[in-house]
């Protein structure tokens, strides 16, 4: 494989590390419960969205040919990480979760 | 839906066996085979929770808007990075109502998708009857924009590609 693909193959890795990391930090910071929803939906994002760049360019490179898993894979997120966030948004509603203070308008 | 009919939905088939033969990741005839055996069985099987989905009047907007939204995640993507990196005093967390002007169920259920989607909003509750959407947003010190912003943004193009008529 020739340098400049591995570079690039790693330079996408780390991309998507760095924002899968972002997404946890938030997890663990955000003050409640409904903020902490946005930090690890929105991680996956782009933090797996930069890994299967990688995986593409990885297995163009090989002589398996390329796989086209990959955009299976941002398929299914696509659909089911917003589905998910939304449930648990209103899992969180009805059961009334404490708000953050400085949270304007109110939940029904 | 009176009547029973063999093929409940002809594009989900053709779109089932197109994903089963990317999990297969071959293009041989048995794959080809087993793919259209189950296009045509899981939509048979689920067809009473299959909600219907308006034609698509302008396919080369669908194509810009899907690019449209693409972008847009990855520019908030960075915005929430920065928000969560950043002093928790600068988050401007709302809950924000907007209210829809689509009326068809599967126009809806994409917009609150895409909204989910796109970082810093959540669709956190939809009431169906007030055609009212909840959403929580990470940063809105202005939430009239942000109503304003949605409607603009994904709800105009929406309506503009299904056609769907507004209230």
């Amino acid at each position: 494989m020739p340098f400049w693909i591995e570079a690039l193959v790693s330079l996408f890795l780390v991309l998507g590390s760095l924002f899968a990391l972002i997404g946890a930090i938030g997890l663990y910071r955000l003050p409640d419960f409904y903020t902490r929803l946005h930090a690890p939906t929105k991680a996956t994002t782009l933090g797996v969205g930069g890994m299967v760049i990688a995986s593409m360019l990885f297995f163009a490179g090989r002589p398996e040919g390329p796989s086209l898993h990959e955009l299976l894979l941002t398929l299914f997120l696509f659909i089911s990480a917003p589905v998910s966030a939304h449930m648990l948004a209103r899992a969180a509603l009805r059961r009334r979760l404490p708000v953050n203070g400085r949270t304007r308008g109110k939940p029904w | 839906m009176s009547g029973f009919r063999w093929l409940a939905h002809p594009t989900l088939t053709l779109l089932l066996t197109v994903i089963w033969l990317m999990l297969a990741n071959t293009f041989g005839f048995g794959h080809l085979l087993l793919g259209l055996l189950l296009g045509w069985a899981i939509p048979l099987l689920c067809r009473d929770f299959l909600i219907a989905m308006p034609r698509v009047r302008r396919p080369f907007r669908l194509g810009l808007f899907v690019l449209q939204v693409f972008a847009d995640i990855l520019v908030a993507n960075l915005h929430v990075a920065r928000l969560v990196l950043g002093p928790e005093a600068r988050l401007n967390p709302a809950f924000v109502e907007v209210p829809m002007a689509i009326e068809d169920e599967f126009v809806l259920a994409l917009l609150t998708n895409i909204i989910s989607l796109t970082p810093g909003t959540v669709s956190a509750d939809l009431d169906v009857e007030r055609r009212t959407l909840l959403l929580h947003a990470l940063d809105a010190p202005d939430p009239a924009r942000l109503v304003a912003e949605v409607k603009r943004r994904y709800e105009t193009p929406l309506l503009e590609i299904f056609q769907c008529s507004p209230t």
